[in-house]
């Protein structure tokens, strides 16, 4: 409950401190749509419609009242022609945000089934065999794509995958209509780039927390006890590793929906990472607003998940003494 | 117990040899070691800390801890070389025909499993019998482990129960696949005296009960004692001697095996005065909300020593604590030297500060790894009374010779020393300071038994000396009775008893001070037996 209630804290300090960046920004969306040439009246008009010539504080709990209500407000770049077939209307951002949102989601999600299983497996091996070849190289390996950014990661990707031997396309553009197998082709690359700069750390801590498992007396005790090199890692160190591994996952599980924003830039992806971006560019406030917010409370829920994890898996928080 | 034992061959170990690889290279930790054990004998192996005598005992399974390796030797159980197995042999032969019992049962334990799937999970291996016959088989074993409501403390996790109840908990899995031979690996030495005696005869009475052969290790003569038919000295990896456990404590024949009886024979005359130089009046204390001192009140006369004791959890580490000022009191007052001093640390001045001294139980962690000796017993010295350079360092090499060391060891890091060395490195940091009062908290009970008696000698040397005040904090009555004025037995954060030391341990006894000495281990074989019928009549 109380962390329940921290995690609202959490996310409502960021949506403040969104709020405040973007007025320190230079420019409001009125200037940067009418451009260096408009009159002053002109940008006094729009402030005045989009409300944006009331104080910041007002038009934060305005905001903060509405988010309450589920109504995240509307775009501003709607109001003008420019996102076609909604004429004069401006879109709610709600409208505007979902079917990006499912997208992101789908590219995540296809991204953890990889990540996480293969950097479980990877990890556990490394640890049984420690300091062999095999955990040195895989260590090395992991290091070498924890380190590289991950627009270079995607870069290696497209001139290996798509322009060297090309099997996938370097475009993920995809819509409605679009089916699945052809959405898990068209994804490849940018479902390898996240898959990638997640699992090396995933991996290696992974590894570690088995590791520091195995030299425990109570792993001696049931090697003592007869019990055999599978039993020890998945009975009896497995069980005491799920908090620290949780806690991890969750970790890169928040990383990679942030590192979406870079990705389905470079692939071009209709996620809400681009959107965002593309809001950011516009001065687009409500977008911008909705999306930090999205992020901040799947990391918010992530990290809570992998805390009742933690607890469910220990008993000596489950059960007091 | 040595009567009706058989003299069939159980175990049988040749010539052992094993090293082990530390600091960067391999050491010997085993020089030929040879054991024999027949069935339903119980063989004491005791020893120092780095005898090898634990070693001994794993390898007694085909077993070495990682890092180590068995050179050469031959280990046969009944008739198998256990050197020669693979691990897919070895463990067949783990848990089912021969189970260990391990020092610290909380860690040995675990955490995430029920005790019930724990205790049966050997036995289960072997797929004799069903798991609902093992699990009733488990409950009479705890009955007769007389472990309370044995029914249903299977059903709960390591955390749940204590200390001593895991230690016969683990008695119980080792017992359960009904093994030919069980290694006890230092199984008392985590807990409390009190506690000890119960599980001891727990044990002991289970080993009978099934005439299973046991390897007990220990560093404790007074435990081996109870236990044992056979004694087995070690040390430095080699054997010293072996005899009958009766024929070893009557008439021990190395030189070594005596001087581990010698701490016990150390025994200070008691002195005591009224001239107290410390009083704590009705002290209570508290961590967070759970209150550990109820109304604590204590005198300490000066120039004495004042023995603290009580089990672990008795409030006595905590009394130093509040007395240092380390952890402020709830209530009542702390007079030192006439004055009263202030609850917390950061408000009493570097004069009260310097007057009090206190010595940890750990040496190692007491110290500054990247500090040298000349740095560690020299800052107090300019902290305290502002001497620096040439004058500091004839300052140091005096505390040094002291401390019974030279000026040799100014420029060595604590990493250099050995366990002693280091303890009385600690002693001279305190003395640095020229206190009035230095509290020893546990001061030697990580220590080894010779290396104990050295430092209660340096102690009370000087004492005499300098005539500084003692409170010395101890769970061990060989150590009270060794360097003890008063003594004051503390249980579950209340005083029960103070007093001149021949007033407190002879008779009459408050119960609690009764059952705390009746439980320190005798020298005598049959002090269990004794107990046990005193206790049950």
């Amino acid at each position: 409950m109380l962390r329940l209630s921290l995690g609202l804290v959490t996310v409502f300090a960021f949506s403040v401190i969104i709020f405040s960046t973007f007025s320190f920004l230079p420019g409001d969306f009125a200037t940067e749509i009418l451009g260096q040439s408009a009159t002053k009246s002109a940008v006094k008009a729009l402030r005045a419609e989009l409300g944006l010539d009331k104080p910041p504080v007002t038009r934060y709990f305005d905001w903060l009242g509405n988010v309450f209500q589920g109504d995240f407000g509307s775009s501003f770049s709607g109001r003008s022609k420019v996102q076609g077939d909604q004429g004069d209307r401006s879109r709610e951002v709600v409208g505007l945000i979902v079917p990006r949102l499912k997208n992101t989601l789908f590219l995540t999600g296809v991204a953890a089934m990889l990540a996480i299983p293969l950097s479980l497996i990877l990890g556990i091996s490394a640890a049984l065999y420690r300091n062999s070849y095999y955990d040195r190289s895989a260590t090395g390996v992991s290091l070498v794509t924890v380190s590289s950014p991950e627009f270079f990661t995607a870069y290696i990707f497209i001139l290996l995958l798509a322009t060297l031997f090309p099997m996938f396309p370097t475009i993920s553009t995809v819509d409605e209509d679009t089916t699945l197998a052809e959405r898990f082709y068209r994804t490849a690359l940018p479902v390898f780039t996240l898959t990638l700069i997640t699992m090396g750390h995933m991996m290696r801590m992974t590894r570690s927390a088995i590791i520091n498992i195995l030299s425990s007396e109570y792993i001696e005790m049931a090697k003592l006890s007869g019990a055999s090199r599978y039993e020890v890692i998945v009975k009896h160190a497995l069980p005491n590793a799920w908090a620290p591994i949780s806690q991890v996952i969750a970790i890169n599980l928040a990383y990679m929906l942030i590192g979406s924003v870079v990705v389905e830039y470079v692939f071009n992806y209709q996620g809400i990472g681009r959107l965002m971006v593309g809001s950011v560019y516009n001065r687009d406030l409500p977008v911008v607003q909705a999306c930090a917010l999205i992020f901040a409370s799947t990391y918010v829920i992530l990290n809570l998940i992998a805390d009742l994890i933690g607890i469910i898996s220990n008993p000596r928080l489950l059960y007091p003494k | 117990m040595t009567s009706n034992k058989s003299k069939e061959l159980l175990l049988e170990m040749k010539n052992i040899h094993i090293d082990g690889f530390s600091d960067e290279r391999w050491h010997k930790i085993l020089k030929g070691v040879d054991l024999t054990l027949y069935r339903g004998e119980i063989l004491g192996l005791i020893g120092e800390s780095g005898a090898g005598k634990s070693t001994m005992g794993k390898a007694a399974m085909g077993y070495t801890q990682p890092g180590c390796k068995i050179i050469k030797g031959e280990i046969n159980f009944n008739g198998i070389d256990l050197a020669k197995l693979t691990e897919f042999e070895k463990r067949k032969i783990w848990g089912t025909k021969i189970s260990y019992v391990a020092q610290s049962a909380a860690a040995s334990f675990n955490p995430a499993h029920r005790l019930m799937d724990q205790t049966i999970s050997a036995a289960n291996r072997l797929k004799i019998n069903p798991t609902d016959v093992l699990k009733k088989d488990a409950i009479k074993l705890y009955e007769s482990l007389q472990l309370p409501d044995a029914e249903n403390i299977g059903d709960r996790y390591p955390h749940q129960v204590s200390g001593g109840q895991l230690q016969r908990i683990m008695t119980a899995m080792a017992m359960s696949p009904r093994p030919e031979l069980i290694i006890f690996d230092e199984p008392t030495t985590a807990l409390d005296v009190t506690t000890q005696v119960e599980v001891l005869s727990a044990m002991r009475s289970i080993v009978d009960k099934f005439n299973t052969a046991a390897i007990y290790i220990t560093h404790d003569l007074a435990v081996v004692a109870q236990m044992a038919d056979r004694i087995k000295v070690l040390r430095y990896g080699e054997e010293v001697e072996e005899a009958e456990t009766r024929d070893m404590l009557s008439n021990p024949k190395e030189e070594y095996t005596k001087s581990l009886w010698s701490v016990r024979s150390l025994i200070k005359p008691e002195e005591t005065n009224q001239d107290y130089i410390l009083s704590i009046k009705n002290i209570d204390a508290a961590y967070g909300s759970s209150k550990v001192l109820h109304n604590v009140s204590i005198d300490i006369p000066k120039g004495k020593t004042v023995a603290i004791v009580g089990e672990s959890g008795s409030g006595k580490s905590t009394t130093a604590r509040v007395i240092t000022g380390l952890l402020p009191q709830t209530k009542g007052e702390i007079i030192f030297d006439g004055k009263k001093l202030s609850q917390k640390l950061e408000q009493r001045s570097k004069e009260e500060l310097r007057k009090i001294q206190i010595i940890f139980q750990m040496p190692d962690t007491a110290m500054n790894p990247r500090q040298t000796v000349d740095e560690i017993i020299g800052r107090p010295i300019e902290f305290y009374q502002g001497i620096k350079g040439k004058e500091r360092e004839a300052k140091v090499i005096e505390l040094l010779k002291m401390i019974e060391l030279d000026e040799t060891f100014l420029d060595r890091l604590p990493s250099e020393l050995s366990g002693g060395q280091k303890q009385r490195i600690c002693i001279a940091r305190a003395l640095a300071a020229n206190p009035d009062l230095i509290i020893c908290d546990e001061v030697t009970s990580a220590l080894d038994q010779i290396v104990q008696e050295g430092i209660l000698k340096l102690l009370q040397k000087l004492q005499k000396e300098l005539g500084v005040t003692y409170i010395f904090i101890t769970h061990d009555i060989a150590t009270v009775k060794a360097i003890s004025d008063e003594i004051v037995v503390m249980y579950q954060g209340e005083v029960v008893e103070q007093g001149l030391k021949s007033k407190i341990l002879n008779p009459p006894y408050p119960d609690y001070t009764e059952l705390l000495l009746s439980s320190v281990p005798e020298m005598d074989p049959d002090w269990l037996t004794n107990l046990l019928n005193k206790r049950s009549s």
